[in-house]
């Protein structure tokens, strides 16, 4: 396969989590909630997802249940910030600190073993397109539904009524519960659709990507996959290149590595964390583009009053 | 059956007093279930965790000194999060500091007097503000959120100390291992009783701790945080500057986190090295929040959250747990304490009847 075919292969698996954890936040800020927490659930997702990968034999299984472990933490975010109004910055930093926590704890068993590989999936015909066919059409089935689930959210938030709602509870709570819609249901949902996503995220790595399970796996990915939300403007497709980006970051950061160019590996690891910084200082600099996107309700929590 | 939450008249002073006591008794009840599921009795896992370092004086100590550092970070964070600045990166303004502290004993090891250490200290201070400001200009000039950015620097920074331990500042004569020298006697935090490990850090902490406390209750400044925290739109209308709020919390906090770095390197650690905090910056954000952002309770919830360390040391050597146990501990206490303050705000009502369906609108969209 010719290099740069190569390169962009790397890069695309090196996106995939990083957008499904921002797919998944993305519509839960659209509904108002900041979940702090997306690295807590996809590292639950990451251990989770590898433990029952490991144990069933079936990567399948695992990302299912790595989804259902994301959602159970999203949901108890959701109890203490919607049903008890908690704090929600202070609430999604708990998720956190505990998943990181907890994962340890579970993962203990799981270090240093193999679990089963992922075959990809080449679709007939088109993968033997050239330059196109290996990149788009012969990869592991989780990108595919990652590239479903990008058009999916955008067709689903600004071409459905239940999109709608979603988007008007979190732009004005007061007004769509005046309306008779229940906004914390909705936010309830969002927020566990953000957790299932961050948990197949954090799996994508620990079933997919390596195969194994190692402590602190996601080194961070969940706070970048929070800044690619900002540096989407909450736009679906925007996420797909922000993604990319990221991802791209992440592999240069890797060949400069292996071809030794002189730079302490330290500061080539640091690159996606200064990328953060750069592209969030660029986004927000543009108020207007800010001001037009974001959820007016964002982080702002909601008590109905009979 | 649903929850509902009914609006107090007022405050409720015993919820706020009771919920952090409340809060500490969930997270042990919880505790106590996760021993039992990973397959240790119970009674003696919560013995060995909670009650047994409090049980000789060298745990004690260990105590103490643990909870140095996350008090001074924890008491800088409450001012920022009193006035709605959210600085989550003091782990990384701690590192700051305890590099830019280390560099006089490393670059200059023959300069001991009475002044190196003072100095190391304004050096670490110095550190931790400067490391601190980057978030705090970003927001102000940009409108950068100061959450992902203070963040991010956190890894920068200790990729950064990585760096510099293994490379221009290791101990020539340490075998290659990574680490710098070891700090002279001159440059490393003097020991307050002969034979114990406390150290001057303590008296910082209490110094940190009453100032922090009369500027909040006894200065305009004080007013002027709890105002834009609680409501920016009357501080700004009050001539309030919430741009010198963000840049002075952001300044406060980064100088206490980066002065605890240093007393940290200069003190029970004594040089440099790979790794110089089990996370301390992180677990200040939970102090601050079990101490209700209060100065003073968050001398006592300090030294909470150091047993959950001292304890978790103790269930790795005695019982074989993991070392992230504490770090599960941790993180349930601050939910816990999170659910608990809405106690002091809210009633709790259970509704077992449902809600009459609302008007035509709701029906007609489903």
């Amino acid at each position: 396969m010719p290099v740069a075919e190569a390169i962009i292969l790397t890069i695309i698996t090196a996106s995939i989590p990083l957008l499904l954890a921002a797919l998944g936040e993305l519509v839960a800020e659209r509904s108002g909630v900041l979940n702090l927490g997306v690295e807590g659930m996809m590292i639950m997702g990451a251990v989770s997802g590898f433990a029952v990968s490991y144990s069933t034999g079936s990567p399948l299984l695992g990302l299912v249940a790595a989804m259902a472990a994301g959602a159970a933490m999203a949901a108890l975010f959701g109890f203490l910030t919607l049903v008890l109004v908690a704090n929600q910055v202070a609430t999604g930093l708990a998720l956190t600190l505990l998943g990181l926590g907890l994962s340890g704890l579970i993962g203990v068993p799981f270090a240093g073993v193999s679990g089963p590989r992922v075959a990809n999936v080449h679709i007939p015909v088109l993968s033997d397109l050239p330059f196109f066919g290996p990149i788009l059409f012969s990869q592991d089935p989780v990108v595919y539904l990652a590239i479903a689930l990008v058009f999916g959210v955008s067709w689903f938030l600004f071409r459905t009524r239940a999109g709608l709602v979603l988007r008007a509870v979190g732009d004005n709570h007061a007004s769509a519960h005046a309306l008779g819609y229940s906004v914390i249901r909705v936010r309830f949902l969002a927020v566990l659709f953000g957790g299932a996503c961050a948990g197949l995220g954090g799996a994508y790595l620990s079933i997919v990507y390596t195969a194994q399970w190692l402590e602190n796996m996601t080194a961070g990915r969940g706070w970048i996959a929070l800044a690619l939300v900002v540096f989407a403007t909450w736009l679906p497709m925007r996420l797909a290149i922000g993604g990319l980006l990221f991802g791209a970051v992440g592999i240069l950061q890797l060949h400069a590595q292996a071809f030794g160019i002189g730079i302490p590996s330290q500061f080539l690891l640091s690159l996606p964390y200064l990328t953060t910084i750069v592209v969030l200082v660029i986004i927000s600099r543009n108020q207007a583009l800010m001001r037009s996107n974001t959820p007016a309700c964002l982080g702002r929590s909601f008590v109905p009053d009979r | 059956m649903r929850i509902e939450l009914i609006r107090r008249p007022e405050r409720s002073t015993t919820m706020a007093f009771l919920s952090p006591l409340l809060a500490i008794v969930l997270t042990v009840v919880v505790g106590f279930f996760i021993f039992a599921a990973i397959g240790v009795d119970p009674f003696r896992g919560l013995y060995v965790y909670f009650v047994e370092p409090l049980t000789t004086d060298w745990s004690i100590q260990e105590l103490i000194v643990k909870a140095i550092p996350i008090i001074l970070i924890a008491v800088g964070l409450a001012l920022c999060y009193l006035s709605n600045n959210w600085n989550i990166g003091a782990e990384g303004q701690f590192t700051a500091g305890a590099i830019a502290g280390s560099a006089l004993p490393i670059l200059l090891p023959d300069v001991q007097n009475f002044a190196t250490l003072p100095l190391m200290l304004l050096m670490g201070i110095a550190g931790g503000m400067l490391y601190a400001a980057i978030p705090a200009l970003l927001k102000i000039r940009f409108g950068t959120n100061e959450i992902l950015t203070s963040l991010m620097l956190v890894y920068v920074s200790l990729l950064f100390l990585d760096w510099i331990v293994r490379g221009p500042w290791r101990n020539p004569q340490g075998y290659g291992f990574p680490g710098s020298v070891d700090f002279s006697d001159a440059a490393t935090i003097p020991i307050l009783v002969e034979g114990s490990r406390l150290h001057l850090g303590l008296v910082l902490v209490i110094v940190a701790v009453l100032a922090a406390w009369f500027l909040l209750r006894r200065t305009i400044t004080g007013f002027e945080i709890s105002v834009l925290g609680q409501a920016p739109r009357a501080g700004a209308f009050a001539g309030f500057s919430r741009t010198r709020m963000i840049l002075l919390t952001f300044m406060i906090s980064g100088g206490l986190a980066g002065l605890a770095g240093i007393s940290e390197v200069a003190g029970p650690v004594g040089k440099l090295d790979v790794v110089i905090s089990p996370g301390y910056g992180f677990t200040a954000i939970i102090v601050a929040f079990l101490g209700r952002l209060n100065p003073i309770a968050i001398l006592v919830a300090g030294f909470v959250l150091a047993l959950t360390y001292i304890g978790g040391e103790a269930a790795q050597i005695t019982l074989g747990l993991s070392s992230k146990t504490a770090n599960v501990f941790q993180g349930m206490l601050l939910f816990f304490v999170l659910a608990c303050d809405s106690f002091i705000l809210y009633r709790i009502r259970f509704v077992s009847k449902p809600r009459a369906q609302p008007s035509g609108i709701a029906n007609a969209s489903g």
